[in-house]
Formats: C-alpha cells, structure tokens, sequence
C-alpha cells in the first residue's frame, strides 16, 4: 500500500496561537483514517490546510505525488479531494439534487456558449452528470428528499446530503470533519455502515476528524490523537485509546 | 393536484417539465405576438416598455438573485449598452450587428469592472457598484464627442433587412422586436441555469467556501455573472435608447440603478418570473398613480415624490412580509390551489437556518 497523502512537518500559526505544530502523518490508500483530540486541537485546521484554504507556515502536503501547496484551494477538487464541513455548508437555496450536481462540477467539460445554447453536448452530459448522482442518491437512500430544498430539512438529512456531494464529485480521498456530530444513534450507525461501503465498495480512502469514540474505533484502521497542534499518539483505535498522554489529554494528570 | 412522475432524466434537463406548463407558455407566446392587434398604440407602448424594464431585471437577476451579488451600477451598463448601439449604428453598422456588439461590448467592460469590484461583499460591493453609476453620468458629459454629452442623442430609425423600425411611426413592430429580444434572453437564462454554469452560479452565492471545495473558482464565476449580466443589461439599455428616443447623460441615473434592484426585489429575488412581474409594477405604478391621483384630487396638483414614497413603501412591505416577492406569493397561492384541501398555514414558514462557517474568511 502507498501513502495517498503525506503531511510532512506542517505547522500553521495564527498570530501567537500555534495551531498545528511540527505535525507529520500520512494516509495510505484504502484506509480509513479518523484525528481524535480534545476541542481546539487543530484537528479542522488540519483539514482546511489539506483543502488549501489555509497556508502552512512551514511544512509540506503532497496527495498522490502531487504537492498540494502549488494549487489553489478550487483546485484542490481536480486531484479528487472532497470534504464536507463541521457545521454543514450546503446550498441553501436549491434542491438537494442541484446539490449533489454541484458536486459534480469538477468534471464539467463545457464551455460558457455550448452551456448558453444548450447543445446536445451539454445535454448529453447532464445525463451522465445525473446518472453518477443517481447512483450516489441510491447509495445514500436520498431518494425521498430529492427535489426537496435544503433550506427544509432536518439536521440529520443534511449531513448526509453533504457525505453525497462529496461522494457526487467521485474523489479519491474524503474528508470527512465531524460525520456524526448532531446525528441520532440510529444515524450515527448508519453513517458507520456508509463509511464501511465508501471504502470497501467504492475504495475512496476516507480521512476523518470525529469525537465519537465508538464510530472511531468501528470504522477506522488507524487513529491519530492531537492536542494543541501536535501529534500524540498514532496507531489503532485500542492501542490510541489505552495510551496515557491521551487519557491525560481528555481528563487531566492524573487520571491513568 | 398534479404529480411529476420522472421516468427519464430528460424531465429535470427540459424546458418545460409537462405539456400543460409547455402549454400555458404557449398561449401566453401566441397572446404576446398577437398584441398588437388587441391593444391600441398607447398600450402597445407600455407593454413594450414592461418587456424592455423585464429584460434589464433579467440582468440584474442573473447577478443579484442566481449569484448574491447586489449592484447598484446597473443603470451605467444600460447607459454603456445604450450609447454603444447607437454609435455603432451611426457608424454605419446594421442594427443586427450592431445590437449584439453592444451587448458583447457592455458585457467585456462589465467584466472588466468587476475583476475589482468582485474582491468585496454584501454592502460594500453595493456602494461601489454605486460609484460605477455616478461616474456613468460624469463619464458620459466628459467625453463630449462621442456622446454628444448634455445635450444627448437621438435614436436612428432601426432598419432589419429593408423593414423599418420606429418606436412612435410602428410601434406594433418595435413592440415585436422586444418581443423577440425579451423570448432569446429568456432562454439564455434558462440555459444557464439548467447547466453547470447556473449551478455554479448558485454554489457561489450560498456558500462561498464549499464551491471552492467543490472546485468552482470563485472570482472567475462571479466575473462571468458579471459579464452575463451587464450584456443582458446592455441590450436592455439599447432598446430603452430606442423607446424613449432621445437620451442624455441624464436619462441612465443612479435612481435608475435603484429601481432596477428594487423591481427584482419586489418581483422576487431568484427568479424569472420575478423580473417580470417586478417590471409590471416598475412600469405601470407612475401610470396608475396618475390616474388614482387624478380621480382622487384631480389633475393639476402635483405631489412631489409620491411616485418614490410609494415605491419605497411597496419595498418595505414586502421585505417584511413577503420577502420571496410578488412571485413568491404566486408559488404559495398555486400550491394553495394544487393541494387543496391540504394545503396547511405553517407551510411557507421560514426555517432558522444553521450555523455557518465564518471562520474560513
């Protein structure tokens, strides 16, 4: 197995607050990967350098040979990196199939007039833009909520609508920040089994920051634990939940 | 109550989602070509003048209600849209080539403008499309020779392949001539929003920082719904030249800018028919209220800013009560209808929206 994506001494500050420090792991194809650690740990920070829409102070990301500080965050898409958002960033306004095409929109290959006249060409591949989404609508059992507009639905609901716009966008790497924040039990387990499917169906390397120990050591193959921007332990999801520095980390010195 | 039942994924691509709206809009083409021969001149004039204000709305929706971007520099894209038909046409160029080289040209330089312009948000994007405005009149009075300056322009008589186009002497073929303009933007529109394009559009202006995750380039989209915009604009602005005829550094002003947002508002923010029914009240509102004047207090009085108070008014009104505009309440009362009887009170509620990210700005 190879390194999909290699994070290689990446640090990021924030005036004098040291956000990620000195920070080195990388993800290998095929795996699921989660970041645990205590809030403010640097965790979505980790995620927003890999989307670019923060620079590292120091420090190097490379996905797939690829040096992702040489793009743009709009860029970082082309290469087959999908995210969704904490706090769900989806299109309000629109349909939560316009959503999901939105995810497609990294395979757009038509041109401002042919999109004006509507060509055969651009109808031709909405269709195939529209039957990926179809699939991923089938995946995610969306299909109740297809025309309905994001604005109108439950928390829960949106969660998933953001997992399948990222999926819509057919990446290699998902980020995942936070899949079962706000989720029902009975959610939270359905989103274990889709993060199963995404990686032995679909083979998409997930990466993913969660605070819920159980999807965690469910899911994932291996662990990282941060606090204060800095590695503290890495392995599997056991070996990460027995070390001391991270039971000191969540309840204090003391506690093992 | 009729159901939808999608068998292919042409239902969601084509125009028309069933032959009953294919249809309505049908008719409503076929009333709209025979006008002229149901309505005298007078009115003739001003269902041309709601079709040319419904094209310019069109431009502005493209930018304010797909894209979120709010301007208040529209009347100087009409100006520039107005002034470079008529020259070109001085020049000696058919009014065919002559018409969409204004659009193009307005939509360049519209584009051009924006590369500044887009780097801001929300208010400050409004005032400084504002100053576009203002420095649209300033701009036109300074460059005298081409324009004429203070003491204006007079629009050439339109000639398309031998037929001659006049506002005053034909107005029934003027009248046809917007027709045909109004019905191409239309589809344009509804091309771009049924592609990728309008999507992007759309991603932009909800959530800036998951269309960058999703691979759309920010800037670049919204400086192409600039350009969209502004060429819409333009033309829009040329047929005005045409209506009214004669026209000055004057005639395009920042009061323009304003009604042009507020029309798109009170029609509905986001939506075709929006810029439509929005282009009904701009153009027919002054006309209504001379007349309720007239019969209220009779001719001769004249009430300085009863027009703008009233305008103002409608605004507030709707922002408060009906903020999806006069097409919104055409939605609510259709589904009223298609649902009847269960259709429920709560059902337009608004919705608290959730937290977003402002962290990543």
């Amino acid at each position: 197995m190879s390194n999909l994506l290699e994070i290689n001494n990446a640090t990021l500050k924030f005036g004098g607050v040291t956000a990620v420090n000195d920070l080195t792991f990388s993800v290998e194809e095929g795996e699921v990967y989660a970041i645990v650690g205590p809030n403010g740990a640097g965790k979505s920070t980790v995620f927003n350098l890999i989307s670019r829409f923060y620079d590292p102070y120091a420090g190097s990301l490379t996905f797939d040979g690829n040096n992702l500080l040489d793009r743009d965050a709009d860029s970082v898409a082309d290469l087959g990196i999908a995210r969704t958002f904490q706090n769900i960033e989806l299109f309000d306004h629109a349909t939560v199939l316009q959503n999901l095409l939105v995810g497609r929109h990294r395979h757009r290959n038509t041109n401002l007039l042919q999109e004006m006249l509507f060509t055969s060409k651009v109808r031709r591949e909405e269709k195939k833009h529209r039957e990926a989404v179809e699939e991923v609508i089938d995946f995610l059992d969306l299909q109740p909520y297809r025309d309905k507009m994001i604005a109108g639905l439950p928390y829960g609901v949106r969660k998933v609508v953001e997992l399948g716009r990222a999926l819509a966008s057919g990446p290699r790497l998902l980020l995942l920040d936070e899949p079962a924040s706000g989720l029902s039990v009975e959610e939270t387990q359905d989103m274990r089994w889709w993060i199963d499917d995404i990686r032995k169906q679909m083979g998409i390397t997930v990466l993913m920051v969660e605070h819920d120990m159980g999807l965690v050591s469910g899911v994932s193959d291996r662990v990282l634990a941060l606090a204060d921007g800095a590695k503290l332990a890495e392995g599997t999801p056991a070996q990460v939940q027995s070390d001391p520095a991270v039971i000191e980390a969540y309840l204090g010195a003391g506690a093992a | 109550m009729r159901i939808h039942f999608k068998t292919s994924y042409e239902h969601d691509i084509r125009l028309f989602p069933d032959w009953w709206s294919f249809f309505v809009y049908a008719i409503l083409i076929a009333i709209a070509v025979v006008l002229p021969w149901l309505i005298d001149d007078f009115f003739i004039g001003e269902v041309t003048n709601v079709l040319i204000w419904a094209i310019a709305g069109l431009g502005l929706m493209m930018l304010t209600g797909q894209t979120g971007q709010a301007s208040l520099g529209h009347a100087a894209f009409l100006a520039l849209g107005c002034y470079s038909c008529i020259i070109f046409m001085e020049q000696g160029l058919p009014f065919l080539i002559a018409f969409p080289a204004a659009g193009v040209l307005t939509g360049v330089i519209g584009t051009i403008i924006a590369i500044p312009a887009i780097r801001l948000h929300g208010i400050y994007l409004a005032i400084a499309t504002m100053a576009i405005s203002i420095l649209a009149d300033d701009i036109i009075v300074l460059m005298e020779p081409i324009t004429n300056g203070v003491s204006g322009k007079f629009a050439p008589v339109i000639n398309i392949f031998g037929i001659e186009i006049e506002r005053w002497t034909t107005p029934d073929r003027f009248y046809w001539l917007v027709l045909a303009v109004t019905i191409i933007c239309t589809l344009i529109y509804r091309n771009i929003l049924r592609s990728p394009l309008g999507r992007a559009f759309a991603a932009v202006r909800d959530s800036e920082v998951s269309a960058t995750a999703m691979g759309i380039h920010i800037s670049r989209t919204k400086a192409i719904a600039f350009g969209f915009s502004c060429a819409i604009t333009g033309l829009a602005g040329a047929l005005m030249g045409f209506y009214a005829g004669a026209f000055n550094n004057e005639t395009f002003s920042i009061v323009i800018s304003i009604t042009l947002l507020m029309m798109i508002v009170i029609g509905g923010l986001g939506s075709i028919h929006g810029a439509f029914f929005g282009a009904v009240v701009v153009a027919f509102l002054p006309q209504f209220l001379s007349i309720a004047k007239e019969t209220v207090i009779g001719g001769g009085v004249a009430i300085p800013g009863l027009e703008t108070g009233v305008f103002g008014m409608i605004l507030i009104l709707f922002i408060l009560f009906e903020p999806m505009g006069i097409y919104g309440r055409w939605m609510k009362i259709r589904i009223w209808f298609e649902l009847f009887p269960f259709a429920r009170k709560d059902m337009f509620k608004r919705q608290k929206s959730y937290l977003k990210t402002e962290r990543l700005r």
